[in-house]
């Protein structure tokens, strides 16, 4: 192997230093949550302690956070299923060309692009004026979802960009009916892409704070119960929370990056399995 | 065909029926109310173009819409020169396929946790106790702690870079990862220096992630409110507040005509950038 040019050390001098502007905050954040009873939101370390983790766990001693988890947990689930379903049909869709199928794409970037703060006010104003009100589970369920679908859809279209065609036409010559292509060939080919929709369609839903402010109705998700402590707790309790929702996130990654591992890990092992038919 | 239109006709369905109410009615109904009058305590549907008169007619409107765009000028250079620096080092100097997807894979998992914390966590960096300002002060740099590092244009620009680099890594770093590679080796043998290789062959192939990578900076930046009233401690303004300052006073129509004039500016420059690339075919 030639030996690597100079440009290779500055430019990997440059990544590390990025990687430390990444994670750094995160560590440290993560270090003074373990702060000690009457150690501050700086350093130094009075003292190491579950002081402020224990805290959270306490009944009434600061916000609603379990039950906001709760629902940002429900609303998630929701949100995800929602993505994946709709992002599919949608994606199925678009492999042909059908008339309006322009302007529904135009409208998909829209979705994206649009500031969220419209769509927030929007929607919570359409819902208060119609009588039908604000609340979690509708409202910011459909605001999240104009911010989760144009990500599932924009993947759905890098999938079937690199979908050999042929794999449906060899079932369909078999006889197999659209379902049939669908569930024992299209969807088993997709299956980790869709882990992908699925892990963007929770956690963007479960971070998610612009477009769900103005349409929670009365009951606050995580997030938005995070934001409203910003303003009144001074204390590194905030470090514990941030530092367990972000192992919890980062859980939630681990095990979406095994999952797609082992499956394609089983796939080249397992090699074709022409031939062996359907049991 | 027919058939073949009706079956994606119904599949879309659920899309069309979900973004007509989510989003189509919503803006409709905004586009509506930035028509209507409004009182100290309530509104009420009219015809008239007062609110936008006024926003118009207000100095101070001008001025965080040229403050809104110059952060996002600012942001996006940064973004642009960061991200564009990383993808070139992970595709094009890293030389394992597996290296180059764990060292992607860095840089793309803060984009699973969430913003809010992220932006938390300056706090203990950039505070007026906080690390930066301490080891500055114990290395005899500084005598007064550094007053702009936190709650600042500084603090709110850095974490618009910290949380959207990203956006321009992953859409670079694909279009790069496709490039051939022997039209590099072409112009090696052709005589091309390592920078003339870098500005002549790769950039001008990277365009297309760069102008995605830029459609997503811009319409977050342009249209944020969460960070720049966290980060800023809600000292700055740009367009985002200006509009959640007004619902927060129940003045729904004049933040529904300064949110058109927003989302006209922003649908004006993001259609301007997607003349230059095609999306679907880039995907």
């Amino acid at each position: 192997m030639e030996p690597r040019p100079r440009s290779f050390y500055i430019l990997g001098g440059f990544f590390a230093l990025f990687m430390l502007f990444l994670y750094g905050p995160t560590i440290t954040i993560a270090i003074l949550s373990f702060q000690g009873p009457e150690g501050g939101l700086t350093f130094p370390l009075r003292g190491v302690s579950l002081t402020w983790f224990r805290e959270l766990f306490m009944e009434q001693a600061v916000g609603d956070i379990w039950g906001s988890f709760a629902r940002s947990l429900t609303l998630g689930l929701m949100v995800m299923v929602t993505t994946v379903v709709v992002s599919v049909m949608a994606g199925l869709a678009f492999r042909r060309h059908f008339p309006g199928s322009t302007v529904l794409f135009y409208l998909v970037v829209g979705s994206l692009v649009i500031p969220s703060i419209l769509v927030s006010m929007g929607i919570g104003l359409l819902f208060d004026r119609t009588g039908i009100g604000n609340h979690w589970a509708r409202t910011a369920f459909g605001a999240q979802l104009t911010w989760t679908l144009p990500f599932g859809i924009l993947i759905m279209f890098a999938v079937f960009n690199r979908f050999n065609p042929a794999y449906e036409e060899a079932a369909r010559d078999q006889g197999a009916s659209t379902w049939q292509v669908f569930a024992h060939v299209i969807l088993p080919l997709i299956a980790p892409a869709l882990v992908g929709v699925a892990l963007f369609g929770f956690t963007l839903s479960y971070d998610e704070i612009a477009r769900t402010i103005l349409v929670s109705g009365s009951r606050n998700t995580l997030p938005l119960e995070i934001w409203g402590m910003t303003t009144n707790v001074t204390s590194p309790v905030l470090y514990a929370l941030g530092t367990l929702t972000t192992l919890f996130s980062l859980t939630l990654v681990a095990l979406v990056i095994l999952t797609v591992t082992t499956i394609q890990r089983r796939r080249a092992r397992a090699g074709s399995d022409a031939g062996k038919g359907m049991v | 065909m027919r058939r073949d239109h009706l079956n994606s006709w119904l599949l879309a369905t659920p899309l069309t029926v979900i973004l007509t109410i989510f989003l189509i009615l919503p803006i409709l109904l905004i586009v509506a109310v930035s028509f209507w009058t409004a009182d100290e305590f309530s509104f009420r549907p009219d015809f008239q173009f007062g609110n936008y008169a006024y926003l118009f007619g207000s100095s101070v409107a001008w001025k965080v819409f040229g403050l809104t765009m110059l952060m996002t000028g600012i942001v996006w250079a940064l973004t642009l020169v960061i991200g564009f620096t990383v993808a070139y080092f992970l595709a094009f100097h890293v030389r394992t396929l597996k290296w180059q997807m764990v060292l992607f894979l860095l840089t793309t998992i803060p984009f699973w946790t969430s913003n809010i914390i992220r932006m938390i966590s300056w706090i203990p960096l950039l505070g007026k106790n906080g690390l930066v300002n301490q080891t500055l002060i114990s290395a005899g740099l500084i005598d007064q702690p550094i007053e702009w590092l936190l709650y600042s244009s500084f603090s709110v620009c850095l974490a618009f870079v910290h949380l959207y680099t990203l956006f321009m890594v992953v859409p670079i770093f694909n279009t790069m990862m496709r490039i051939d590679r022997s039209l590099i080796e072409a112009a090696r043998d052709a005589g091309a220096s390592g920078f003339q290789i870098l500005t002549n062959v790769i950039l001008p192939l990277t365009k297309s992630g760069i102008m995605i990578g830029s459609i997503f900076v811009v319409a977050l930046v342009m249209s944020d409110f969460v960070t720049t009233r966290f980060m800023s401690g809600s000292q700055l303004a740009n367009v985002g507040r200006l509009i959640s300052n007004d619902v927060g006073l129940l003045q729904y129509p004049s933040a529904a005509a300064t949110s058109v004039v927003l989302l006209i500016t922003v649908l004006l420059i993001i259609g301007a950038m997607l003349r230059i690339v095609d999306i679907r075919k880039e995907l």
